[in-house]
């Protein structure tokens, strides 16, 4: 896992308080409409995204940048860079 | 026997075009909207569909549609979920004195149990929040608003504008409990600045069960009921999907019908107040006289038992209620009526009729027609009611 302290990205995805598996389910929508090489970024609450998001970019060819935690908020940031 | 239905805040005929839009939806095509296969994913197409045909009828992004089991659900979700979600921004919540059940015992449970403190809101004679007054309560802990658009037991209107912009102005979500106004009277949600609004499938004719909460779609919401991906991962449960097929048809027909509808029930519950006016004496007229729900009269008959009044309508074909549908089970004296000033005794008189596009002329007429006499019978049962007209009575010799 690579804890990022910052990280630029070009979409949103806020999924905070959004139960299980929403926060595998609307990247996977949401990274349809970027373009190669452009980031999503995606906010969530949800301690098994650590997990999952890094898995389901290994299953699905993207790029699992890294996670950065907002403690001010109490929640992650997690990026994905769209490699096709 | 004629019978006159005049309940419709409590509850309403489900409309033919309404039942029969939702029929094939609980036999032929009974998918469940989260499936893969087609019997399911045409059938999340459905629901979309009328998510937005109820995002239309109140002004809002069909992404901000939750369907709810009822409004008492939309207000649970809105009020917990909201002050849950924000619990950096502090725990404190307004509400009005005049609220929902749904309302107010939310709030008290987020007191109870989150340590919130509540402000209960007092609202003016005419069952109004003054902005200057909501103005002053606001803290820097204020997480949420939350005041009825318009009030089922006394049918004053709020001036939702007015209030939801002093609270974005703020920084303060506010929160609405519509289901009196949402498809009597044309509402803007976005326009107006209301972050969440609640509404009913039955107020607008269709069937219980079915209800909506409207969130601004960046708004953040802790899910009152856990489940998996239904309602975009924030209200768990197989979807409704006959109820939300219902709720979508009745807003299509209530957005077609909004001018003409309110414009009918006004004209109707205008002839009924000044006939109940003209016919009986001691009757207060209560909520504001002008900015009302178009299809909302109520009052309170000073002398009388509202109970006794409803038991004594009924064999005439004659349906109404004393005040909300919960509190008039409860025999108890309306928090309401209270709220705006009403003597607790004078309370105890109150009846509350709610009309709807199938009322007509004739039935209002009826009821002139009957009212007034069970009134008078009932006062002159009253001991007490009668040294007050004969006290009044020496008092003008």
């Amino acid at each position: 896992m690579r804890f990022l302290k910052d990280c630029k990205s070009d979409v949103t995805a806020d999924l905070v308080y959004r139960v299980c598996p929403m926060h595998l389910l609307e990247p996977s929508e949401l990274i349809k409409d970027l373009k190669t090489g452009q980031v999503l970024e995606i906010l969530t609450d949800y301690d098994g995204a650590l997990d999952d998001l890094p898995a389901w970019c290994t299953k699905h060819g993207q790029e699992f940048v890294g996670v950065c935690e907002d403690e001010s908020e109490d929640i992650y940031k997690l990026y994905i860079k769209k490699l096709h | 026997m004629t019978q006159v239905y005049l309940d419709h805040a409590a509850a309403t005929p489900v409309r033919p075009e309404v039942l029969e839009a939702m029929l094939p939806y609980f036999s032929q095509r009974f998918g469940n909207p989260s499936a893969v296969y087609d019997l399911g994913s045409d059938i999340k197409e459905v629901v979309e569909a009328n998510r937005a045909k109820v995002g239309r009828l109140i002004g809002g992004h069909p992404a901000g549609v939750i369907f709810t089991s009822s409004g008492a659900e939309a207000n649970n979700l809105a009020i917990k979920g909201a002050a849950l979600a924000h619990l950096k921004k502090g725990r404190h919540l307004v509400v009005s004195a005049i609220e929902h059940h749904s309302v107010l015992n939310s709030a008290r449970y987020l007191e109870k149990f989150h340590d919130f403190e509540v402000t209960f809101l007092p609202v003016n004679k005419f069952g109004q929040v003054e902005t200057e007054r909501l103005q002053k309560v606001l803290r820097p802990s204020t997480v949420l608003v939350s005041i009825g658009h318009g009030s089922n037991e006394i049918g004053t209107m709020q001036n939702l504008p007015e209030l939801a912009a002093l609270c974005r102005a703020a920084g303060v979500l506010f929160h609405s409990d519509a289901v009196a106004t949402v498809g009597a009277i044309p509402i803007a949600v976005d326009d107006w600045q209301v972050d969440l609004l609640s509404l009913s499938g039955p107020a607008l004719g269709a069937p219980k069960g079915i209800g909506a909460l409207y969130f601004r779609p960046q708004l953040r919401l802790v899910p009152q009921i856990h489940s998996g991906i239904q309602e975009n991962g924030r209200r768990g449960g197989t979807e409704n999907v006959p109820g939300i097929v219902a709720l979508g048809t009745a807003a299509e027909l209530a957005q077609g019908e909004l001018e003409a509808g309110s414009r009918h029930l006004k004209k109707l519950r205008d002839r009924l107040v000044a006939g109940i006016q003209e016919k009986i004496p001691y009757a207060i007229y209560t909520g504001h006289p002008e900015l009302r729900l178009p299809g909302h009269a109520s009052f309170c008959f000073e002398g009388i038992e509202g109970e006794a009044l409803l038991f004594l309508l009924s064999p005439r074909g004659i349906y109404a209620n004393t005040g909300s549908a919960c509190a008039s089970k409860a025999l108890k004296v309306s928090p309401v009526l209270c709220a705006i000033g009403i003597k607790p005794d004078v309370a105890q008189g109150s009846l509350v009729l709610t009309l709807n596009r199938v009322n007509t002329e004739a039935e209002m007429d009826y009821v002139l027609a009957q009212l007034p006499p069970a009134v008078e019978r009932l006062r002159s049962f009253s001991p007490v009611w009668r040294k007050k007209i004969a006290a009044a009575a020496g008092g003008q010799s």
